[in-house]
Formats: C-alpha cells, structure tokens, sequence
C-alpha cells in the first residue's frame, strides 16, 4: 500500500500540475516534505513510495534526503530547535545562548531531550543575521522563527510547547 | 536615508496588500509592458538602466535576459531566492514586506523573454514566506494580473513557487536549476549556461529576488531616472545588510557608491562602546576581509571601487568585525560553514574545506605553529582557481586574506604551540 499516494492524492496532483508533465522527478522535494509531515522523518518505506510515484529508483531519493539538510532519516524531538551559529550570529553571542540553552535543558547540541519534545541543532546561516540570537523550529507542519532571542525567552517558548503536548 | 525603491514598506507600510500597491501605481508597469510593448523594448530599458545582478555577482541584467535563445521553446524565469550568504538577509525583508513589487517584477521579466511560467525557488527554511507568495499570487489571479490572456492579450503567466531544503550551493543558479528538477543541488559545467540551456534544458534566466523587485520601478520611470542613482558603473539603489559588532544592524536601501563609514557608522551607529573597528567583510562569508583603516571606510561600496581595496561587493552583506575578534577564529567559523556547504562534486573544494577545518581548528585552539599557518596558506593557494564553481574559490578569500593582512593574530595565536609540530601528511588530524 502506497500511504502517500493515497493520503495526500490531491496535494500530490497540485504540486504535480506546477511541472511538466515529463517532469515529474521536480516533485520529490515537496513530496519529501509531505512524507515527513506524515511520519515525523523520511523513513524507509516513504523513500520507496515517493520513488514509486515519481518513477524514480529509491536509491535516488535517499541520496537527496542526505544531502539536503532539512531533511531527515531518523526521528528526533516533536521540535526541532536549530540555532544559528555562523558568523554574524557568533558575533552577537550565539554559541553562549546555545550553551547555555542546552545547559538548561539538561542536553547536547544534536541530542533530544528524554521526553522527546524538544531536539536542539547548531545550523547554518537562517538569514536572520540582524536579530541574533535566533533560531528556526522546524515541525511536520512547517518552519518558524524565533529572533532576538534570551535564554530566558527561549526556554519560555520550550515551556509553551510542553503545556501545548500535555493538554493536547 | 536617500529615496527607497525597494524597502518601500519603510514609507507605506500596508504596501504587502494589493489594493495598496495597486494605488502605488503597482501593476502599472506590468499592464504597460503585455498592452504596449515589445519584449526587446524591455529588455533595452533594463538595459540602459545598468540594473547588475544583486545576488552577488553583478552581471548586467538586460544583457542576461538577452543572451536567451530564441530557437528553443518554452522559456522559463527563475527567481533565485536561496538567500543563504552568510550576513545576508536582504531577499527574505523585500518577499515579506513588498511582496508584489518583487512577483511583478518576475512578471514583466517573464513577459520580456516570453516565459509563461516563471518559479521561485525559495530556500526550504523561508517557509513561511512561500506560503505568503501562494496566497498573493492567488489574489493576483483573482485580479487578473496572473493567469492566461492578460489584459485582453495572448500572453497569459503563472507563478509557481518551489521549496528547496537547506543546501546553501543551491544559490550557485546551475546548482539551484539541477534541485529544480529533482537532483542533488549540485552545479553544471558552463557553458551552456542557462539562457540556452537552463530548467528542464530549456532557456532559462535565474534572476536574484532585489534584482527582479528594482525592474517594475525602472519600467514605470525609466532607465535615465534609475541611473540617476549610484554610479556611472553601479547605477541604482542597493540594499546592504548590515550585521556583525555594530550598533544597529539590519537592511539599509543606498544608492550604490555610498561609503562604508556612511552605512556602518552614520546608519549602523558604529561598533560597540569602547572597541573599535578591525575589518569589514563586504561580501558576508565568501569574502576577503579588509582592514579597516580610514581609506577603507572613505572606499565608495559599488562594483569598482571595492575591489580596489581587495574584496567585491558581492550580495554587499556587510559584516563588521571589531578589535575584541580574533581573525583564526573568524575563518575557523567560515571554513566551518564551507566544508558543510561543499557539496562534493569537485575535489578541491570538497577535501581543500576538510583540511582547512581541521588546520584552522587547531591554530584556532592554540594547538598549531607557524607552520601550520604555512600550510593552511599552501592548501588554500592550491584550492584557489580550481573549483568547479564560486563557491569552492569563495571558501579560500577569508583565509588568505586573512593570514595576509591579519598575521599578528595568527602569531598570537601560534606563540604557544612547540615550534615545530609533527604533521601526518595522510592524516592532517
């Protein structure tokens, strides 16, 4: 049973009709996305589906899942907290909010706190360079946010997101 | 602050909604140019106005929208919205802010080349925005300035937007062409370049988002009021983003040729309380650092004059480093960020970035001699005119000019280390 093609039929047609018709291999990166929003990660058995919609082999799409970084094989937190570190970021005391961001949730860069809510990763630059320290929360549901941070504001923001699990 | 063509949310802030723009003249242009002009009228106006490539490497645009092949149908215009730079944040205020300004320039320079679908291909994390650009480019075939037989005419235009996934080569626009069509966002080899032979191997032009969003006003006002602005050679406004140790940072709208000091310290407010400045990186990551000395902040910043103080404007992301930074750790940090980017296809910038991660993390750590810093300057020198693209000879301008213009820092930092450390050739680590 192909989930993908049966779940999101009609998401596939639209973003289908943006290509030619013999161009169907341009919908991996939206049909990427949507296998994530289904199952949190791009698993094994979403690389096979895309691959069988799109007639490409899954070889192919797992090697896009390596090498575009939005991308992921593994599960991690419900949030993913990825933090600038480059340059400008550096410059306006991002690796310190890291360290202690990750301080405070008892863990490392790139590891998921042990009730699976939240896992923090140091990323490139997001383009937010004027209001550092930032960082980006990447979901099923999408990409958002969070500038001109303070420790403070962003372990509110964790706390926020806790309750949010714990009622829903 | 001089005249804004386009921050112009700055002085009418609902400028995102379309009834707004439309009684700014929006759309006007875009009406002109399917009723009433030839596409090679156009192509001419854009140019005259010397409107250059906003993405970093400057190229005339008309000249680009020019070069497309006229014998090889359909024809296609990307926008280019990867903006990954670091220091670079330009592209990102322009689609949130004066959305429609930038899709009706992707609209006339579709109709100048005859493109009937034009993408934009937005970096994966501006998530948000694309689903802004969808619903406007909803409102607009609403309003009928999208769709099929414009105004009355045969011309008809749709827009797609398209999400790539965090792969910084994919601002190289071959590499952003190969991701369009469902590949590793790796670049071809040139030429053919994408005018003849672009998206799905059909003639393409690949425009950067400021780029595209200065068209509609050059159209409406002509190209003698936009050159105007800037210089003879860099005419027209340009938006530098400022980042770094300064006071203010953020998007500043100049017109080019204004000076550094101008943007750093009349705009910018200057470097924190009680430093002072130590270099400028014109061109965020990929750039040479200057040192800051008084000649190099008088410098105009525009396509001529910054290369005369050994660097290029760029995407003019401008990152401000004050004298509590030091130069080892600024190029451990874009090295960092190059070996993550390299996407591996040629050698040089793939294994040139992993030495120099592993060099510049022991000097940077006080671990390495003199030596090393020889070495580092060796393998960059070796990467240096190599790469298969910008983006591996990029990788290399902060180091070089860094050990050259900066060596007090990298003696500093060498002091400590044994004078002579044994290096394993096969094993740099």
């Amino acid at each position: 049973m192909n989930t993908l093609a049966e779940k999101y039929f009609d998401d596939i047609q639209a973003v289908l009709e943006k290509y030619p018709a013999d161009q169907k291999q341009s919908a991996v990166m939206p049909l990427l996305y949507m296998a994530q929003r289904e199952y949190g990660y791009v698993t094994k058995q979403a690389m096979q589906e895309i691959a069988e919609i799109l007639d490409m082999s899954a070889t192919e799409v797992a090697s896009l899942v390596g090498f575009y970084s939005l991308y992921y094989d593994e599960e991690g937190g419900k949030y993913r907290v990825q933090v600038c570190t480059d340059l400008s970021c550096a410059l306006r005391g991002a690796e310190e909010f890291l360290e202690k961001f990750c301080e405070n949730l008892g863990i490392q860069v790139g590891e998921t706190t042990p009730d699976g809510l939240v896992t923090v990763e140091e990323v490139k630059c997001l383009a937010g360079c004027d209001k550092a320290p930032m960082f980006q929360v990447q979901t099923g549901e999408g990409l958002t946010y969070y500038e001109n941070q303070t420790e403070e504001s962003a372990l509110k923001q964790v706390e926020r997101w806790r309750i949010q699990e714990d009622v829903g | 602050m001089s005249e804004l063509l386009l921050l112009r949310h700055r002085v009418i802030p609902e400028i995102d909604n379309l009834t707004v723009y439309r009684q700014n003249d929006g759309f006007q242009p875009f009406h002109q140019v399917v009723t009433s002009m030839q596409p090679a009228e156009v192509v001419d106006i854009v140019k005259a106005s010397g409107l250059r490539g906003r993405g970093g490497a400057g190229f005339p645009t008309g000249l680009k929208w020019s070069f497309v092949d006229k014998n090889a149908w359909p024809h296609y215009v990307v926008a280019n919205a990867d903006e990954s730079e670091p220091g670079t944040f330009k592209d990102r205020e322009i689609m949130e802010r004066n959305p429609f300004q930038f899709l009706e320039g992707v609209a006339i320079a579709a109709h100048a080349i005859q493109a009937n679908v034009a993408y934009i291909y937005l970096r994966g994390e501006f998530w948000k925005i694309a689903r802004q650009l969808e619903r406007h480019i909803a409102e607009l075939h609403a309003a009928g300035l999208l769709g099929d037989n414009l105004f009355g005419t045969d011309y008809g235009l749709q827009i797609y937007t398209h999400l790539g996934a965090g792969a910084y080569i994919c601002g190289e626009e071959t590499a952003l062409l190969e991701s369009m069509e469902g590949k590793l966002g790796q670049p071809r080899l040139r030429p053919p370049f994408p005018p003849s032979y672009g998206l799905f191997g059909k003639p393409t032009v690949v425009n950067n988002v400021e780029t595209l969003t200065s068209v509609p006003l050059i159209i409406e006002k002509g190209a003698d009021w936009y050159r105007s602005f800037g210089t003879d050679q860099s005419t027209g406004t340009k938006i530098f983003s400022l980042s770094g140790n300064v006071n203010k940072p953020g998007n500043y709208e100049l017109p080019l040729g204004a000076t550094f000091r101008e943007l750093i310290f009349e705009h910018g407010g200057g470097v924190p309380a009680g430093r002072e400045i130590k270099a400028i990186m014109p061109a965020g990551a990929s750039s040479s650092l200057i040192v800051a000395t008084e000649q190099a902040l008088d410098t105009p910043m525009d396509y001529e004059s910054v290369p005369a103080v050994g660097a290029s404007l760029g995407s003019a992301s401008v990152i401000v480093i004050d004298d509590s930074i030091s130069i080892p750790w600024l190029i451990n940090k874009t090295i960092h960020f190059f070996k993550h980017e390299s996407c591996g296809k040629c050698t040089p910038c793939r294994e040139g970035n992993y030495w120099m991660v592993h060099l510049t993390d022991r000097i940077n750590a006080g671990e390495a001699s003199w030596e090393d810093v020889e070495l580092l300057q060796d393998v960059a020198s070796q990467i240096k005119d190599k790469c298969f693209c910008a983006l591996g000879e990029f990788s290399i301008e902060a180091v070089l000019s860094g050990i050259e213009r900066f060596p007090e820092d990298f003696r500093q930092r060498t002091a400590a280390a044994p004078t002579k450390v044994e290096v394993d050739q096969e094993n740099p680590e």
